[in-house]
């Protein structure tokens, strides 16, 4: 197995103490105190810039394959909000306002409500968690993300039982964000997941990457991350859960049934009508390598679809 | 006045020019061969559109030596198509046949942009001065395939487009404005 999962963390996958006391004492010269108060910070403009994190565990999960430099996973971005082009959104990023932040929880749920993001997150340690990123126009990028497993969440909203599927929902904001004031998709960006692929361990929701805040081009504050599905399941800038009963409305897959489906799960035998997706350029290599069924999750996620024909629920 | 012709040429090599400069300087951002590709297929259409503009133009009084540059300007289209070809085989699939004959049959903006490729090369083979004479009359019969071709490099173009069209709408706009004029053009000559 190339990558080492490792939800019980043993001593040793902790931040090396040395480390975690240099953090301890940045967080304290910045005068900041506590994780809450380090997200509420905006991120920066200039990505390179962007907050460093509080206490991370590291080693969550850890990826035996080369990171992609910060400057590139944080560069080439699709985010239509803020622009089509891949560098649009980086140059964009200081339009999407991320102070103060709320997310609506509701539907299926035991206890509905809206949400401060610092106390969506407070009861969560932070962990970093490296994962394949894999977009569904055949480029990949290695990420070390910042963030939570979206079940814990769930759990602490109880998810009542009629709850089959969770919607998600990016921000809306047309005055600010010039994507959405041309209908190049329909606003607001919606993504979903069935409640078991949201509840299994490897899907997060994160907070940060390279172990600072997310750029807001990366979709600061608050996004998900599904690392066996193409990059446009994983939204950005959430303000909205859901749990429901009826599978959700998915913006790419509103937008061409034919080309995204709903599970978009990364699968090289499942051709595009636009791009080959038995093989990925890795942001940063010439050749490309093959991509993995599931991209590489496989052993991990394959059991959530046993019995299911993937070239159909593709 | 070849000194004019050789200005062209030379103004044609800019986006080249910068394009190299690029990469030397790694400035092409993190994904290089995508920008690369997109770039000279930009440039491809763009000489097009100029080459196609020439006959419209020349018509205003005082442009009619804008003539001189059209086959310059077909031969700069080509020779962008040709580097965003070669971009796509050598560093997008790195010569991967199987995969570059898959992508011909099931990738209708693969196709379509294939076709309208081939219908360019024999405009560039046969853009020579021997050739024309060789051909005599039928030089010009043949050259209208450019009319075709551009319309298949939109088609190419909008085949491609994921959501955004804003771009592809502002080209397909003007090729229709240089095609229409030709159609208004000759429905006036034979009216
Ligand atoms: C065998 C022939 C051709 C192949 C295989 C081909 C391939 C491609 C590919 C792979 C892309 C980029 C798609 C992406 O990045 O998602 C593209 C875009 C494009 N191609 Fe071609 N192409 C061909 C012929 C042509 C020709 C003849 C022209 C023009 C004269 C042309 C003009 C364009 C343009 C304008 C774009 C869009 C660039 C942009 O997005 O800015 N292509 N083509």
């Amino acid at each position: 197995m190339p990558f080492r999962w490792n939800p019980e963390l043993r001593p040793e996958d902790i931040t090396p103490e040395e480390l975690f006391r240099q953090r301890r004492r940045f967080m304290k010269s910045a005068a900041l105190v506590g994780v809450g108060a380090v997200l509420g910070m905006e991120s920066l403009e200039a990505a390179e810039t962007s907050a460093p994190l509080g206490e991370v565990r590291s080693g969550v999960v850890t990826l035996n394959e080369k990171q992609t430099p910060f400057a590139d996973a944080s560069g080439y971005c699709n985010f239509y909000e803020l622009g089509t082009g891949k560098e649009d959104p980086s140059r964009q990023a200081d339009r999407l306002v991320t102070k103060p932040w709320s997310v609506l929880i509701d539907g299926e749920v035991g206890r509905p409500g809206r949400i401060s993001l610092e106390e969506l997150i407070k009861p969560h340690p932070l962990e970093e968690r490296v994962y394949r990123m894999r977009c569904v126009e055949a480029w990949s990028m290695v990420i070390p993300w910042v963030g939570f497993s979206l079940g814990a969440l769930l759990q602490r909203f109880e998810p009542g039982p009629k709850a089959q599927y969770v919607s998600f929902e990016t921000i809306l904001d047309p005055e600010r964000l010039p994507g959405q004031k041309r209908d190049i998709l329909e606003w607001p960006y919606r993504e979903g997941l069935r409640l078991d692929e949201a509840m299994h361990p490897l899907t997060m929701l994160a907070v940060g990457m390279y172990g600072r805040v997310l750029p807001n081009q990366n979709g600061a504050p608050l996004r998900l991350v599904v690392p066996w599905k193409y990059g446009f399941k994983s939204i950005k800038s959430i303000v909205r859960i859901t749990l429901t009963e009826q599978q959700p409305v998915t913006s790419w897959n509103a937008h061409a049934p034919g080309e995204y489906g709903f599970y978009a799960n990364v699968n090289p035998a499942v051709s595009h009508p636009r791009w080959d997706q038995s093989r990925e350029r890795r942001i940063g290599e010439f050749l490309r390598r093959e991509t993995l069924p599931f991209n590489g999750y496989g052993e991990q996620v394959a059991g959530l679809y046993t019995g299911m024909d993937l070239t159909r629920f593709f | 006045m070849v000194g004019w012709r050789r200005l062209v040429w030379l103004i044609g090599l800019i986006p080249l020019g910068w394009l190299l400069l690029g990469l030397w300087q790694n400035t092409l951002g993190a994904n290089p061969v995508e920008r690369m590709i997109r770039f000279c297929g930009d440039w491809a259409l763009w000489w097009l559109l100029m080459t196609l503009a020439v006959s419209p133009l020349r018509r205003l009084p005082g442009w009619s030596g804008l003539i001189r540059f059209r086959r310059l300007l077909g031969l700069l289209s080509l020779f962008y198509a040709l580097l965003h070809v070669s971009g796509y085989v050598v560093l997008d699939h790195f010569f991967s046949w199987e995969t570059i004959w898959r992508d011909i049959l099931k990738r209708p903006y693969i196709t379509v942009g294939l076709m309208a490729f081939l219908l360019l090369v024999p405009l560039g083979v046969t853009s020579t001065r021997a050739w024309m004479q060789r051909l005599g009359r039928h030089w010009g019969a043949l050259h209208r395939l450019i009319y075709p071709a551009s319309v298949l490099v939109m088609g190419h173009y909008v085949l491609m487009i994921k959501a955004d069209y804003r771009a592809a709408f502002v080209y397909g706009v003007i090729l229709a404005g240089l095609l229409g004029w030709r159609v208004v053009s000759v429905v006036v000559r034979s009216g």
